[in-house]
């Protein structure tokens, strides 16, 4: 990653726009006690499939990203530094989807704030599905459900924890298009985490690895 | 007032009645005996200093003297509340937010009922005030202690689920507010359940007493009445606040879930 000129600082840089400096995430030094320090960044629809051995710190990585977790750097969005949004306000930008799903209400319908008819038939479910009570639900149908319930609002950038590894193959194929269509409509930036390799070379984009803390190109 | 004065042999008696209780679970291995004559010889002892310090308070009505014991109580009623947590706050937090919420709530309502229902003169009479403040902080105390454990008990446990909504871009005060809702029933239930069973089941404690002490009994009712809405007040408030101030606790400045301020077990 080239470092940044020194006087033309982030918060300036969306008063003067510049193609060379304008990313939709940025990540300098990212640091916590399992990682770092980690930098890159992503431009508005590139995608970012992260692998490693498992305890690498992946998901660690995702929920630092999320600012879900403590941690040392810097994150910003669209150049607006993490520190300068109030937290729950940068996770409504910056959205997570953890490897397991979780439901707090006793129907699917109660947690979704606008239902996308659309995206809801493409992964395989009716409309009926939001009456139904969560206890009901599959682990890959909570999977995807989960899936759509994150992009309903509209996240600028996606970080998915293994978002496919509960699915059969066409159900896989199809979470790789819904996602692949969003960052092209949205243009949304993805981090995903996957451990199948067909898959990554599948998504395409950028291919990393992480490892002993440290992140690497694959 | 023609209240008959009971003589130390009957206290004596009454203390056969729970040696024998105490005997009795001891046949029965019950485990509860050393717990029983430990709890009976502490009531004798505490409030045998309660009576002694309540009597030189009387004969010394002094405004600081009030303010010491008022400040003790509040003290000893902080500790209870921090010894009944099962994941209760890390640190001195626990003990800071009770004390504060308890000390809102029963002091506020305490010095209004004073100053303005009952109106002795000085308004800090002990006669009126240590009790009333005594009743107060008891009852706010239990609120306070359930709310802040089920709170936090359920922090705990659901710790994955505040950490999913939080990810969707809730906010702290959103992502608890089934848990907090639930932690200030958990503590006002008993108030309420206290108010409705309030003389069909049970004859509550003081107005027994003023009763026993020879007060008419609508005098000790009103006396009553008064008392049942002003410890839901002071209860009402302490737990709201304290479960503000608890689910505040469980996030840090940036809205993360700080499970970590919580104690393991």
């Amino acid at each position: 990653m080239p470092d940044i000129p020194s006087v033309v600082t982030h918060r300036s840089s969306s008063a003067m726009p510049s193609v060379v400096l304008r990313a939709r995430l940025r990540v300098e030094k990212l640091t916590s006690h399992s990682f770092g320090p980690i930098s890159f960044s992503l431009d508005e629809g590139e995608c970012m499939c992260l692998s490693g051995p498992s305890g690498s710190g992946k998901t660690l990585l995702l929920r630092a990203l999320a600012d879900l977790d403590p941690h040392g750097g810097e994150v910003s969005l669209d150049e607006v530094e993490c520190r300068n949004m109030r937290g729950h306000v940068w996770r409504r930008y910056v959205g997570m989807l953890p490897a397991e799903s979780q439901w707090w209400w006793p129907t699917v319908g109660e947690h979704f704030n606008e239902i996308d008819a659309e995206k809801l038939e493409w992964l395989g479910f009716e409309r009926t599905v939001m009456g139904w009570p969560v206890t009901r639900l599959s682990s890959g149908e909570r999977q995807r459900l989960a899936l759509l319930r994150l992009l309903a609002h509209q996240p600028r950038v996606l970080l998915l924890d293994e978002a496919s590894a509960n699915l059969d193959d066409s159900n896989v194929r199809r979470v790789e298009t819904l996602i692949a269509d969003y960052r092209a409509r949205h243009g949304a930036c993805v981090v995903w985490v996957s451990h199948d390799m067909q898959q990554i070379a599948r998504i395409g984009g950028r291919h990393c690895m992480l490892a002993d803390g440290r992140l690497e190109s694959a | 007032m023609n209240v008959i004065v009971l003589s130390p042999w009957a206290l004596a008696l009454a203390a056969v009645l729970v040696l024998a209780l105490a005997l009795l679970s001891l046949r029965l291995r019950l485990t509860l005996t050393q717990e029983i004559i430990i709890a009976a010889l502490r009531t004798t002892v505490q409030l045998l200093l309660v009576g002694l310090v309540l009597k030189t308070l009387f004969t010394h009505v002094h405004l600081g003297w009030v303010v010491l014991i008022a400040c003790v109580m509040l003290l000893i009623a902080g500790r209870e509340v921090v010894a009944r947590q099962r994941h209760g706050y890390a640190g001195v937090w626990g003990f800071g937010m009770s004390i504060l919420s308890m000390f809102v709530a029963s002091f506020s309502v305490t010095v209004l009922a004073l100053v303005v229902f009952i109106g002795p003169t000085p308004w800090y009479t002990p006669q009126y005030s240590i009790p009333l403040l005594g009743m107060m902080l008891g009852n706010t105390m239990s609120g306070v202690a359930l709310a802040i454990d089920r709170l936090t008990q359920t922090a705990w446990h659901q710790r994955a689920q505040i950490e999913a909504r939080l990810l969707l871009g809730q906010d702290w005060s959103e992502s608890v507010s089934g848990l907090r809702r639930d932690a200030v029933r958990v503590g006002l239930i008993p108030t309420i359940n206290a108010m409705a069973a309030a003389g069909v089941v049970s004859l509550p404690g003081m107005m027994t007493g003023q009763i026993l002490a020879g007060t008419p009994p609508l005098e000790a009712v009103k006396y009553q009445i008064l008392i049942m809405f002003l410890v839901t007040a002071s209860t009402g408030f302490g737990t709201l606040a304290a479960v503000w101030l608890g689910a505040r606790r469980l996030f840090d400045e940036r809205e993360r879930l700080r499970i970590d301020r919580l104690r393991a077990e």
